[in-house]
């Protein structure tokens, strides 16, 4: 390392004449760390040429063009709902979403660079794959004494149930990625194996996006691999490794509350393939099996995205609540293909790193092409003897561990940081329980840090995935950038941040998407395949949205009448905080906490259907959540109170316009309409039901007109006489008021006789003869004969309605 | 020699129709050459199971897998088998001394279901408890063989503790039946596993069938037998297993019926599923084992 410092004659640090002041943005100081190797800088003191064209542009950038470039990028991630979930350690078990950590300057590689890393890391996935057949298999590697049993005997991440289960498609690993880092040689070194359930190919491309919004792709043109081809090839081996051609294939899942399930739902979108919890899955004759709303579908593949001890309690963790019951039986019954089955995690096991380059020749017939971490396994005395020797070099930590070196969740300690008697004890002790691993020093790469650029230490990870043309990388990536010059702050738990990984080819390479794809491999679900639990979910989203919009209008009307009167004693006033009691609603708050808990859960249910819902349609819901949280701390009771809670109602409105316009009318609509529906007519029944009786305040009848949202019709119908009869007539049996109880009962029937098994051999589902009864019940009421206890009875039916379709389509 | 015909019922009602589910049933009796032979079995479940079908687990056992259908108010399973049971010839101890056994497992490049490689860490259900390797540890004299060690410690355990039906339940953690002095077989061995391991014993949990003898001048009473549990301590690769019963305090016989081992009471435990042996839904079970033609 020379420590030269760039000349200062560099093009880049020039700054071109014009109106706004343009800088380097440091680049003029930048330095590469003593002995550490950098992307920017080469060992000689030189800018590599790679990295000139994205230099040059940066060089062309104001302070504000550079500004608005970020913003572009951070604007993307935002308006696409890009998050990850981080594990608050203070707060118990609880995650909460973050935003994605861009590093906003990408990673420049070479592409002979990358191909020549791409090839050692095929040899490497494809030793893992060996590797991992002989571990569930004849484990001939601890037979001949090339892998010492400890590692698999103690190890729980060795899955003894799936010991002699080969895999229907012939291989185990489908999909694998490799952490790695450049050591001081500037050389290539994998830091960690990933073939347990690998996360991030998602986000690499969610990066991919942000980046090209901030620099723009024509920097490098028709030089700059796309990443589509990567995903286009895998989703077509996935659809190749069903048995059965009319079968699903699906991304399992652990839920919304895993930290990576934003990438979870957005593959399974942009795959256009099934995204299932354990719970959706049930196995029947030795096949896994979707529960739908019409029944079990079959599900032949599974992208699993769910650590594989937690897929089946009967046989594997038996503590697991989110795994299916007999999915190791048909994994045995070859029922079922699985991208990687359960048990791949062992091959992460850290200590297997000390014994993968010796396996490397017995298995595959050559070297390790690519080196790992150096790593010695202490269970043996010739590592511990090199442990000592080497003490300040070297980093203990637990042998079956999967982190990284640098990950501090295993508690690493230096060797050195024992004194050599209690070193060599603690060896001696602790042996196969410990391994040890050079200390990591990673390359820098250039980081925009408070608009300036700073040398910031890198990691990557990188994809491959299996196709039918055998394993292809990922032409990409993501690169983990540390908060500090410390490696242990890569982690985006500990405030890394994550950038994009530009491969740079000297010739034009072709374009690619996804949408290229042969005919008749149509991967988008059967519109009648709506899992139940999606079903349940979306059923409840729209009983939500509409029970918040019942609040909203309830506690938008109290206010607006204490704004008019200016005093709390109105008569009527009792009856709407009657009405905001029952609903579980504190009427002395003006945005009540019960309210916010009801949006809370609206949000939750549409959580779990990432998947199958908008990202404007989510993005609205989290902004009338957001909304109003924020407003429940301002307002302050009367006008104030009401103009909040009408800004509220016109969220909701918006929400619901973008879910009505947007959203095909499939499955999935109908149960969320439903939902709305069946809400909306128990609200209105409940209303006329308590503010029109007889004896009540006359008034209620005004409250109702303004609840109903009916005030121009009735105006427009009765002149200025408000009487209980038209009241109940407009609310309650109007057919054509989008308000009115009858018009939710006709709009639900049509949409019951739209589901399955609505009329088999002529007879009619229970969810639809309930409400033909209903419906006709309305159809021949009047004013007189819909008093209170009828309309409670109305509400108590509709109540019904709504357990039978649960219990037809939802279990 | 003995032949024995064992009869298995295990019964469940529900208060209200059950959900479906998948259940794992370890209940058959093993095959082990030279020890013990299946010469007949038959599974019946009542109603009839939407799948039945069995396989072989990690650890050699049959399992019998079945789909109970939803919406079932009860559900009766029954097992008809004929087993030979050998009876091991009294011999010399060939178990090698406890402290022998570091190198002679150091030796070990098996990872088959009777390894005792599986056996030597402590496991889910009988996690490292100090009180137990203390108590453990009083067993060991200089020199001892595995065998001895093992006697030694299933009489000073059977002394300890007090065999007390009801007292435990399944998921009763080995020490808190051991705090508590007392419990039923699978506590008892459950504890002695623990505290062969902690003795660097490797040891696995056993599950299986056993006779019991009338006293003396009563009649044997039909479905006395129980579901039984003990301990497989390995003597090193010349004696192999050991099988003792700490609840009984004594080397297992012709009246123990194998049904298969593993680390802990999860690895074999009889109803694995929906439905459990104890619990919500309690099943009712009973076991005959007569010798064949007396009963």
């Amino acid at each position: 390392m020379t420590g030269e410092l760039p000349s200062p004659s560099a093009p880049a640090s020039v700054p071109p004449p014009g109106a706004e002041p343009r800088h380097d943005f440091g680049l003029a100081e930048y330095r590469p760390l003593p002995g550490v190797p950098d992307e920017l800088i080469g060992p000689d003191g030189q800018m590599r040429p790679l990295w000139q064209p994205l230099l040059n542009h940066l060089a062309k950038l104001s302070d504000t063009d550079l500004t608005r470039a970020i913003e572009r990028a951070d604007l993307y991630l935002r308006d696409s709902g890009v998050i990850y979930r981080q594990y608050d350690t203070t707060a118990g078990t609880a995650s909460v979403e973050r935003p994605w950590p861009l590093s906003h300057l990408p990673v420049l590689i070479d592409e002979a660079d990358w191909t020549r890393l791409s090839a050692a890391l095929i040899q490497r996935a494809d030793l893992l794959e060996l590797l991992m057949a002989d571990i569930y298999g004849p484990n001939q590697m601890v037979a001949d004494g090339h892998l010492p049993a400890d590692l698999l005997a103690g190890n729980p991440a060795w899955a003894r149930p799936m010991v002699g289960i080969r895999p229907r498609a012939g291989h185990y690993l489908h999909f694998v990625a490799f952490e790695i880092g450049r050591g001081p040689d500037g050389q290539w070194w994998v830091l960690a194996d990933r073939t347990e359930a690998p996360s991030g190919a998602g986000y690499a491309l969610e990066t991919r996006v942000a980046t090209t919004r901030a620099f723009g792709p024509q920097l490098f043109g028709q030089q700059l691999h796309r990443l589509a081809g990567f995903f286009r090839d895998f989703r077509d081996h996935l659809l190749s490794m069903r048995a059965d051609p009319a079968a699903r294939v699906a991304i399992l899942t652990p839920g919304p509350w895993n930290e990576t399930w934003y990438e979870q739902a957005w593959l399974a979108r942009y795959l256009g393939i099934s995204l299932v919890q354990g719970e959706d899955l049930t196995v029947e004759d030795g096949r896994l099996m979707l529960r739908t709303v019409s029944g079990l579908k079959p599900l032949d593949v599974l992208w699993r995205r769910l650590d594989g001890s937690f897929a089946d309690p009967l046989e594997l963790d038996p503590a697991s609540r989110l795994g299916t019951p007999g999915l190791v039986s048909a994994l045995r019954q070859s029922g079922l293909a699985m991208v990687n089955p359960p048990g791949s995690g062992v091959l992460e096991t850290r200590a297997m790193m000390a014994f993968l380059p010796r396996l490397a020749p017995v298995l595959t017939g050559s070297a390790l092409m690519l080196p790992n971490i150096a790593t010695w396994w202490c269970g043996d005395a010739s590592a511990r003897a090199a442990v000592i020797e080497a003490a300040d070099r070297m980093i203990l930590s637990p042998a079956l561990g999967t982190g990284l070196p640098y990950d501090r969740m295993d508690d690493p300690f230096a060797a050195a940081s024992l004194p050599p008697d209690a070193l060599g004890e603690r060896l001696e002790r602790e042996s196969g329980s410990l391994v040890a691993q050079e200390a990591v020093t990673l390359s820098t790469t250039p980081a925009l840090v408070d608009g300036r650029i700073t040398p910031r230490p890198m990691s990557l990870r990188v994809y491959l995935a299996r196709t039918a043309s055998g394993w292809r990388v990922m032409q990409g990536g993501f690169a983990r950038i540390g908060a500090t010059t410390d490696p242990g702050a890569l982690a985006m738990q500990r405030g890394g941040g994550a950038a994009d990984v530009w491969i740079i080819s000297p010739d034009h390479v072709g374009g690619d998407t996804l949408m290229n794809r042969p005919a008749g491999q149509s991967g988008t679900p059967e519109p009648d395949e709506l899992p139940a639990r999606a079903a349940d979910n979306l059923f409840w989203l729209g009983r939500y949205v509409e029970r918040t919009e019942g609040m909203v209008r309830l506690l938008r009307a109290r206010h607006g009448r204490i704004a008019e009167s200016g005093t709390g004693t109105l008569p009527l006033l009792a009856e709407a905080d009657a009405l905001l009691e029952a609903a579980g609603l504190d009427p002395s708050e003006p945005i009540p906490e019960g309210l916010l808990a009801t949006i809370g859960r609206a949000v939750s249910s549409a959580a779990q259907l990432r998947d199958r819902f908008s990202t404007d349609g989510w993005a609205a819901l989290k902004d009338l959540d957001k909304s109003a949280r924020r407003l429940a701390l301002q307002v302050s009771p009367g006008d104030d109170a009401a103009q909040a809670l009408s800004a509220l109602l016109r969220k909701l409105a918006g929400f619901s316009g973008l879910v009505h316009e947007n959203m095909y009318r499939l499955m999935g609509w109908r149960f969320l309409t439903l939902g709305r529906m069946q809400e909306r007519a128990r609200n209105m029944a409940g209303w006329l039901a308590a503010l029109t009786d007889p004896g009540s305040d006359p008034g209620g009848i005004d409250l109702c007109i303004e609840l109903g949202d009916s005030v121009m019709t009735h105006r427009r119908r009765y002149s200025m006489v408000s009487g209980r009869g038209p009241v109940i007539g407009l609310l309650a049996l109007d057919p054509l008021n989008p308000r009115a109880i009858r018009n939710q009962v006709d709009g639900m029937m049509d949409l019951v006789r739209m589901l399955p098994e609505a009329l088999v051999e002529n007879r009619l589902s229970a969810p639809a003869r309930a409400l033909l009864r209903l419906q006709t019940d309305l159809a021949t009421a009047t004013p007189e004969t819909l008093g209170s206890e009828a309309l409670y009875a109305l509400q108590a039916r509709l109540g019904e309605v709504s357990d039978l379709i649960s219990e037809r389509y939802f279990r | 020699m003995s032949i024995y015909d064992l009869r298995l019922q295990i019964s469940y009602e529900f208060d209200r129709p059950s959900g479906a589910g998948r259940q794992h049933f370890r209940i058959l009796p093993a095959s082990l050459p030279g020890r013990q032979r299946v010469l007949g079995s038959l599974v019946t479940l009542e109603p009839e199971p939407g799948e039945l079908g069995f396989f072989t687990d990690f650890f050699g056992t049959s399992v019998v897998e079945a789909a109970i259908p939803a919406g079932l108010t009860r559900l009766d399973l029954s097992l008809e088998a004929q087993v030979e049971r050998l009876a091991q010839p009294e011999g010399l101890d060939l178990s090698v001394p406890v402290a022998a056994l570091g190198p002679e497992l150091a030796q070990i490049r098996s990872l088959g279901p009777d390894s005792p490689l599986h056996f030597c860490l402590p496991s889910r259900r009988i996690p490292q408890v100090d009180a137990i390797s203390g108590f453990a540890a009083k067993a060991q004299g200089q020199d001892d063989s595995v065998a001895m060690v093992t006697e030694r410690l299933g009489l000073m355990l059977h002394g300890h503790m007090t065999f007390e039906a009801g007292a435990t339940d399944v998921d009763t953690s080995p020490a808190e039946a051991f705090a508590a002095r007392h419990g039923v077989c699978q506590d008892f061995a459950q504890i002695m596993v623990g505290g062969l391991r902690s003795l660097g014993i490797p040891a696995a949990y056993v599950a299986g069938y056993l006779r019991t003898l009338p006293p003396p001048g009563q009649k044997r009473l039909v479905g006395a037998d129980a579901m039984h549990a003990w301990v497989r301590a390995w003597g090193g690769p010349q004696r192999g297993w050991i099988d003792y019963d700490p609840t009984n305090a004594c080397f297992t016989g012709a009246d123990h019926i194998d049904v298969g081992m593993g680390r802990d009471y999860a690895d074999v435990a009889p109803v694995t599923g929906m439905l459990r042996l104890d619990g919500q839904q309690e099943g009712r079970h009973s076991v005959d084992i007569t010798e064949a033609g007396e009963g």
